[in-house]
């Protein structure tokens, strides 16, 4: 649909053994031809599809820009579905640069992010889902990420929901023989039978919504703070996540006035890091506010390292403390473990506790490990499911509650018309999913993730 | 060559005295066009070919629709009706289906009868063998004898009997239903107007002497105690006055039909008529369901004044001495007399996808089709198209806007949408499952829906629209009472609630949250409510139904709205589907040969993709 021939360097910068530039649209070929010229003298437009040529890349005057080889992709056999040409060229910015110049010189455009990926949806290579893990696979922040996006882009999210889907399409089509034939001895619908299919497909549901809260603290971090009493050794954490004195250290306690705020990736995780000042009762007008914003960020984060002194009894402020982030997400670190503990660690019960020395920089990976243990990322294997993005959790949630209505509709005792209408509710949001059923809510989906342009 | 001579001028011709024709010819008639009817037998106007029967699931909600926009049949029914049944009663109102088993003979009658004294309607005995535009733009019906009739418009309402071909074993011959003569010679005119056609099959079981069965080894099924007629306007209650009865077959019925497969006509590959999927011959069913025991038949009476019993469930191709065989098998029919032979039946009917919505033959201008013609099967989905056929041709003759009703609707506007839009590889037949719409497309507010359509079409006269819009009135005031009436925790009610098994009153509680209870219904609660008012039984149900189901209805209609997004989103008419780069192939075809007016639509084409949908939008949206 777009007349416009594009190219963009399509491996990350950097040094790299090779760089590919990929060229793609109607005059790919054409556009190529201009600028790069095979050792056999042959013209690219000669060439199949999946051919490749050697040659050298040259600029506006004739000059060698760099060897390089020319890989051929014909419509619709290739990413885009467009004629592709992709040319790798020696690794380096520089010249992968150079090239990408010199064809852009020649009639292609520049690429918009994620124009390739557009183009191949909107010439049915990639489906919905595939398509935005494609898009997550580009912005992915670490390993885990980029994980959950490739199983996406393998269509793990079609797989799954087809599961959901076909359960509750036979549910969908018994329900319906059983009105159309109502003079036909077709075995009655066993309501036992509807109510376990039922819970099957809420189960599946559940799970795969529980999967987004993780897939979103892999892809955008999550919003972690460090609180304590003062001189605990906050910051002392702060910087040994941080690898660098993010914060000022010192002996005095209440140093740390403000809230500072780095991002950090520990293992899978990304943790969008406040170092908070210190949390207790004090008359000095500026820490007071700094404790103020302390205690707001226990409210608003996601997941508290709360820091307590190994060396000192637990006070009424430490005791608070625990007390407030209870029901939260929480990691109780001991620090100064080098020190002789005074307490008695009953007192911690129930809570994740990791003993550090931020000094020492000891318990650094079983601080890790908890991490991933508390935001659940650690359990995320190769070939799980995960939700990418508010559109895909939204969908599951609206299947999810249709099958809740439906079920309740069954244990009421409501008519299985009234059923039908809540599993056909569940079906059209499961296949709005996958894609497979357009709404205009996909459609400003489309638009919001592609920007398309003229 | 016959010598022609120039008959008479019409507005509209319809060719076909059937369920469509019927329909196709009233309507218009009735907005004041010059109309005429053909049927190649005067005798068998609305004949009843198949089952002696009308309505049934998603059916009975045609014949209610259509009731509501103007249409004749349900009127007919209720006047002839035998027996009458709620089928369904259990399973939902989005479900409830009406069905009457119909004196076939009476309804023919009442037919014939209503067509005649029709006003602005001429009927006549005739075989249309030619038709053709001729250069003073109007088409030209060619009868037999050489009468030449010039309309405006004309509809094809032509059932089997187009190209009729009948078999039974290795016999077949030319023939229309129910030995009537077939239409041989329309063919070919269609096909040199280039219109697509093709060939589809039916069926229909053997016609048997009562005298012959002995009813003490088959189950009876009665009608119900309290009937319901199929038309708004009909104030009284249908009798029931027969019985119908239940058979099954055997083992011994299987063995007989295996033996004999090879000798049916389908098996041995001599039709290429396509048959209805939903409604297999029995050699069909016990091929297909080659598990299954037994086979339901139903033993149904084909009018008062006969003794010929209609064996539903039993149709059948296969040798009349194998019918005579595979039938005595069944308990009930050891010695049964066999007084009309079962057979199949082949005709020529058009591919629908060369249909717009309003059933005008998109190359044709002027040229219409209904029923049978336009692939569907059963009488009650060729009355509805009849219907709106009639009233298109009548509205392009008028210059008014066209008919065309939309899937949320009703299920006229789906069993349409579904033929124009997703075409059909075998005859099809109405069910509710075709609907996605059920909650809303019920048989008891079909007035609601499609009245105040019949009105403004001039179809629903003044009288019946004001006992509509009271009907209504007072369904929305007891409505609103029941929402805002508190019943206090007294011990008889509360005595009651415990018997029927559903938590007793502590505290003062809404009248409307008790009949949302599963266990309560809205008249069990009457001796409770002192201020009821006496409201007609069919306003009772609509107020017991909206309320139970409020819940599920509101999500139905939030279904409703989302798919109406799409609807809105218009295509225009000259799209050229090849310049988006983005369509497969095969869409892009499908799309221009259907050429889909919105979004919607296009969504529906078999073909096209979700992501083709998706490109389209795009596109559409640059």
């Amino acid at each position: 649909m777009s007349e416009r021939t594009i190219a963009a360097i399509a491996t990350p910068l950097g040094e790299g053994g090779i760089s590919v530039i990929r060229i793609s649209g109607a005059d790919a070929i054409a556009v190529a031809d201009k600028c790069f010229f095979a050792f056999s003298g042959e013209s690219l437009s000669n060439l199949c599809g999946y051919q490749a040529a050697y040659g050298k890349v040259t600029d506006s005057v004739g000059n060698t820009l760099d060897d390089a080889v020319a890989l051929i992709f014909r419509a619709p056999k290739s990413y885009t579905g467009e004629d592709v040409v992709e040319v790798s060229v020696h690794g380096g910015t520089i010249v992968a640069r150079q090239v990408l110049r010199r064809v852009l010189e020649c009639g292609a455009t520049l690429a918009t992010g994620g124009e390739f990926t557009k183009r191949a949806f909107l010439n049915g290579k990639l489906d919905l889902t595939k398509a935005e893990s494609v898009m997550g696979l580009i912005s992915a922040r670490n390993d885990a990420a980029a994980k959950i996006a490739r199983g996406a882009r393998e269509g793990r999210i079609s797989r799954d929901t087809e599961d959901i889907l076909n359960k509750l399409l036979e549910t969908a089509a018994s329900l319906a023989a059983f009105a159309d034939y109502p003079d036909e001895d077709i075995p009655n619908l066993s309501e036992e039978n509807f109510a376990l299919l039922l819970d099957e497909c809420y189960t599946k549901c559940q799970k795969l919504i529980s999967t987004y809260d993780t897939g979103r603290i892999i892809r955008e971090g999550i919003n972690c703070a460090i609180v304590g009493k003062p001189n605990v050794g906050k910051s002392t954490l702060m910087n040994m996540l941080c690898g660098l004195d993010r914060s000022i250290v010192t002996d005095i306690a209440g140093t740390t006035r403000d809230v500072v705020e780095t991002t950090v990736n520990i293992g899978d995780v990304t943790l969008n890091l406040a170092d908070t000042a210190g949390i207790h009762s004090t008359e000095d007008t500026v820490e007071k506010f700094g404790v103020d914003k302390a205690i707001q960020k226990i409210e608003n984060s996601e997941l508290l390292l709360a820091v307590f002194d190994n060396s000192l009894p637990l006070d009424s402020d430490d005791k608070q403390l625990l007390e407030s982030i209870r029901d939260k997400k929480c990691i109780v670190i001991l620090n100064k473990s080098d020190l002789q503990n005074v307490f008695d660690k009953k007192d911690l019960s129930g809570f994740q506790v990791v003993e550090i020395s931020a000094r020492e920089g000891t318990g650094y990976d079983e601080l890790c490990s908890a991490i991933a243990r508390v935001c659940k990322t650690e359990m995320l294997s190769a070939d799980d499911t995960v939700l990418i993005n508010e559109r895909q959790r939204d969908c599951v949630n609206r299947a999810l509650s249709a099958v809740c209505a439906a079920r309740d509709a069954l244990t009421m005792g409501m008519t299985l018309d009234a059923v039908g209408v809540c599993v056909d509710d569940a079906i059209a949001a499961l296949l709005e999913l996958t894609g497979k059923r357009v709404t205009n809510e996909v459609c400003d989906e489309i638009f919001k993730r592609f920007c398309v342009g003229k | 060559m016959i010598k022609e001579y120039l008959a008479e001028n019409y507005d509209i011709a319809v060719i076909g005295g059937g369920h469509a024709g019927i329909e196709a010819a009233l309507a218009p008639a009735r907005l004041g066009l010059k109309t005429v009817m053909f049927t190649i037998n005067l005798d068998w106007v609305g004949n009843m070919p198949c089952n002696p029967s009308i309505g049934g699931t998603a059916k009975g909600h045609l014949v209610r629709e259509l009731d509501a926009l103007g249409g004749e049949m349900g009127k007919a029914a209720d006047a002839t009706t035998l027996q009458s049944r709620m089928l369904n009663r259990g399973k939902g109102p989005a479900v409830y289906s009406l069905r009457a088993q119909i004196d076939r003979r009476e309804y023919c009658s009442y037919m014939k009868h209503a067509v005649e004294m029709q006003e602005n309607l001429d009927v006549k005995q005739a075989e249309i063998v030619h038709i053709e535009k001729r250069d003073d733009g109007l088409w030209h019906c060619i009868t037999r004898l050489g009468a030449d009739y010039a309309c405006k418009c004309v509809i094809l309402a032509t059932g089997t009997f187009l190209g009729g071909r009948i078999y039974i074993g290795e016999v077949n011959y030319e023939s229309g239903p129910d030995g009537n003569f077939p239409a041989t010679e329309l063919s070919k005119s269609l096909k040199k107007l280039n219109i697509p056609l093709r060939r589809f099959k039916t069926g229909t079981p053997a016609r048997v002497d009562r005298a012959s069965i002995d009813f003490s080894k088959l189950e009876v099924q009665d009608g119900d105690e309290d009937t319901v007629p199929f038309s708004f306007s009909t104030t009284s209650k249908p009798q029931n006055r027969v019985v119908c009865h239940i058979g099954y077959t055997n083992d011994e019925t299987k063995k007989v039909i295996l033996e004999n497969l090879h000798r049916s006509p389908l098996y041995a590959g001599d039709i290429e008529g396509v048959g209805p999927r939903y409604c297999p011959s029995i050699e069909d069913k016990i091929v297909r369901f080659a598990d299954k025991q037994r086979h339901q038949m139903f033993v149904e009476p084909c009018g008062e004044n006969t003794e010929e019993m209609y064996l539903q469930g039993m149709s059948s191709s296969l040798p009349e001495e194998v019918q005579l065989k595979f039938y005595r098998t069944i308990p009930g029919l050891e010695n049964v007399q066999i007084m009309r032979t079962a057979y199949a039946i082949e005709y020529d009917c058009i591919d629908p996808l060369a249909l717009y919505a309003t059933l005008e033959i998109k190359e044709q201008p002027g040229l219409y089709g209904a029923g049978q013609f336009n692939g569907s099967s059963g009488y009650e989905e060729a009355a509805a198209q009849g219907f709106v056929a009639g009233v298109n041709a009548a509205h392009k003759i008028l210059g008014r806007e066209p008919l065309v009703l939309s899937r949320s609707s009703s299920y006229i506007g789906t069993l349409i949408d579904d033929l124009v839009t997703k075409g059909c590889s075998d005859p099809y037949r109405m069910m509710t499952s075709r609907s996605e719409y059920r909650l809303l497309l019920r048989q008891d507010n079909a007035d609601e829906r499609l009245m105040p359509t019949g009105h403004s079409l001039g179809l629903i006269d003044e009288k019946e629209y004001e006992r509509f819009l009271e009907r209504r009135r007072l369904k929305e005031q007891e409505i609103e009472r029941v929402n805002s009436t508190f019943l206090a925790p007294k011990p008889q009610l509360n005595e009651m609630l415990t018997a029927r098994g559903t938590a007793p009153l502590t505290t003062g509680t809404r009248l409307a949250d008790l009949i949302k209870r599963p266990q309560l219904d809205y008249k069990c609660l009457a001796p409770f409510d002192k201020e009821r008012p006496a409201l007609p039984d069919d306003v009772c149900e609509k107020i017991e139904v909206e309320i139970k189901y409020e819940g599920y209805i509101s999500r139905q209609q939030a279904q409703v709205d989302e798919m109406l997004r799409l609807e809105n989103k218009t295509i225009p008419k000259d799209f050229d589907y090849a310049s988006i780069k983005g369509l497969r192939l095969e869409a892009a075809e499908k799309l221009n040969k259907v050429r889909p007016e919105n979004i919607g639509q296009a969504s529906r084409i078999s073909g096209v993709s979700p992501a083709d949908i998706s490109v389209l939008l795009i596109y559409l949206s640059k």
